[in-house]
């Protein structure tokens, strides 16, 4: 081991090697967790979403790589799984009863290690400090082998859902009730292999396998209507015979997703799919609905004008708590 | 401690795999079956009706079997996967790679068919890259197996191991080889004839040619180390550099491509550790073709005879 990688690293929100930046109130994540009100909690967590947006953001322009659109894309998702959907246990991440989550689009894992910092896996600082750089367990693409908290080794797309699969069969064959998720993108449903897994869920039908689109409708190369058209998404999933959400949902909104949790709660029929509509880049008016920032250097100006219009939001988020 | 062989029994690979699974079943509940709609060919069938709730048949969809097989693997199931070897290995590599290696996760993969024991179905079947595929992956352990005895005993030290396993089995009935030695262990050679004049290191179901190749050579007065590798890796290297030291020469000979499998792993070993004049049996880089299975091995340069004129040449040669 190297000498303690975050050692040399101030907690500065992101102001590195460039001029100090304004900071903002940082939400206590056990305070989201233990929030009895429903409305104050989803209110806390689209905080939780949009201020972990800003830290994503911060550790792309300090380490100089990484993905923010797909990141961005998957905010709320991500933050309402690890803080209301999911039953896991950060100081026993491999306890056998837990919640699994497969994040297929394994390029959003600035934002996923973001958010399981936040949920207790490991400190924040480490995250921006190590991310993406040697010797760390931040990998550029999640290592569950790494990463406390991680489930899948994910990057190349489309194996999630084929692993989600073979997780939910293994709690049938144990009589184990844990929920498997799988968070899946566009680039993801490109992939065969996807389809071969929509098919065989159906044949199978475990309990409690739940599909996640992040349908942000962009890929690397662009919007996926021109790349790989996949409308009509829950339809096709419907006629593959799967449980399909009432669409729409937005998936930028924490009430909604809450609301779309509480449709799969009381669901009988497996496997379950909900296709949330989102926006690749999200929160960033010049980064959001284009392939241009799925994986583009943030440098010192994209930063310093990014950041702002983040701030912005999470401002009026705040007065909403 | 010369082998002959046995003009009795006859088995295939497949026959025992199916076997050994059934036997395994109840002292391992963990163990679970996932085929390609190849059962009834690759004789994961029997427990597969034995076993229907740890039984999947995931369709002809390898790439998402292996991977089901990975997710089954990070909750605690030992899973077995098995279809034709050219397509568990070949359609499925980047999802053995990247899920089941990468993470280190107990996979067993039984690639059945290999070689070119699939004789009639033509070059489309016939899997001779397998082994050069498999081997260049961490983590991986490559296992080709020489006779049905060796299938039982690989499955069940494969279900003890911590990582990946590869279990490369053959279509067809050849002869029992060790019913009489002690089991097979996963990184280990036998020698099954003592030597000092040229090493035979064999893997799979060529190995009863080599035994005959060996016994040919004696009656022209060399003396053959016969080394039947069946794990091309982790490889037994302290046993093949003591061999190879002793000897000299090596030939290798498998049921593969020269390029990437046994030979492949011998050359890779000794060119570190022990260099000597090596030649190679196996397919030359070329595509196959139907046939019956012994002739066309014959015709792709997979024969005794053939072993036995690779030793001539390469014993005439200087060391």
């Amino acid at each position: 081991m190297q000498s303690n990688p975050l050692a040399a690293y101030d907690d500065d929100n992101g102001a590195e090697g460039g001029c100090p930046l304004s900071t903002f109130r940082p939400i206590d994540p056990q305070g989201v967790l233990v929030e009895p009100n429903a409305a104050r909690k989803w209110a806390k967590i689209q905080y939780l979403a949009q201020e972990s947006r800003i830290d994503v953001l911060d550790t792309l322009h300090a380490r100089g790589t990484g993905h923010w659109g797909g990141a961005a894309s998957a905010a709320e998702l991500l933050t309402y799984l690890y803080f209301a959907g999911m039953n896991v246990r950060p100081a026993e991440p491999k306890w056998p009863d837990r919640d699994r989550l497969v994040v297929s689009k394994g390029h959003a894992s600035a934002m996923l290690y973001t958010i399981l910092a936040k949920r207790g896996y490991f400190p924040l600082a480490e995250v921006r400090a190590t991310f993406r750089q040697l010797d760390s367990r931040m990998q550029g693409h999640p290592c569950m082998n790494k990463t406390p908290g991680v489930e899948m080794s994910t990057g190349a797309l489309g194996h999630g859902l084929s692993v989600a699969l073979g997780m939910a069969l293994a709690a049938r064959v144990q009589a184990r009730t844990y929920w498997s998720y799988v968070l899946v993108g566009d680039g993801c449903l490109n992939e065969g292999q996807t389809w071969e897994a929509i098919m065989a869920a159906a044949k199978f039908r475990p309990e409690r396998l739940v599909l996640l689109i992040d349908y942000n409708r962009v890929q690397l190369d662009g919007p996926s209507a021109e790349i790989m058209p996949l409308d009509p998404l829950p339809e096709k999933l419907r006629a593959f015979n799967w449980n399909v959400a009432p669409n729409p949902v937005d998936g930028h909104d924490v009430r909604e997703i809450a609301a779309s949790f509480d449709w799969l709660r009381v669901q009988r029929q497996w496997p379950a799919a909900i296709v949330y509509a989102t926006h690749k880049g999200q929160g960033v008016s010049f980064m959001t609905d284009t392939a241009q920032w799925h994986g583009a250097l943030v440098d010192d100006a994209t930063h310093a004008k990014a950041r702002p219009e983040l701030l912005a939001t999470l401002g009026r988020l705040e007065a909403a708590l | 401690m010369n082998r002959t062989v046995p003009t009795t029994a006859m088995t295939s690979g497949r026959d025992a795999f199916g076997q050994a699974l059934l036997d395994l079943a109840e002292t391992h509940p963990e163990m679970v079956v996932l085929d390609a709609d190849v059962a009834s060919s690759t004789k994961t069938l029997a427990f597969g009706k034995r076993h229907p709730e740890r039984f999947f048949n995931v369709g002809v969809a390898e790439a998402n079997m292996a991977d089901i097989a990975g997710g089954m693997a990070t909750c605690g199931l030992r899973p077995v996967v098995s279809t034709f070897a050219l397509f568990l290995v070949l359609k499925a590599a980047e999802q053995i790679r990247n899920v089941t290696c990468y993470n280190n996760l107990p996979v067993i993969f039984a690639g059945g068919y290999g070689g070119l024991s699939d004789s009639y179905d033509g070059a489309s079947h016939q899997s001779v890259e397998d082994l050069a595929i498999m081997r260049s992956l961490p983590n991986m352990a490559v296992v080709v197996l020489g006779d049905a005895i060796e299938v039982g005993a690989a499955l069940a030290e494969a279900l003890r191991r911590n990582g990946p396993t590869y279990l490369r089995l053959g279509r067809n009935p050849s002869p029992i080889l060790f019913a009489h030695e002690p089991p097979l262990q996963i990184g280990r050679i036998r020698k099954l004839r003592d030597g000092g004049d040229l090493t035979l290191a064999v893997c799979g179901m060529p190995t009863v040619m080599a035994i005959e190749a060996a016994a040919e050579l004696a009656h022209r007065g060399i003396a053959v180390d016969l080394l039947e590798v069946s794990t091309l890796k982790p490889l037994d290297d302290d046993a093949l550099v003591a061999s190879a030291a002793k000897t000299g020469r090596v030939l290798t000979v498998e049921e593969h491509s020269v390029i990437g499998g046994l030979g492949g792993a011998v050359a890779e070993c000794l060119a570190r550790r022990q260099p000597v004049t090596m030649d190679f049996v196996g397919v030359e880089d070329r595509f196959s073709e139907s046939g019956d299975y012994l002739s066309l091995l014959a015709k792709y340069g997979i024969s005794s005879a053939a072993i036995v004129e690779k030793s001539l040449r390469l014993c005439a040669a200087k060391r």
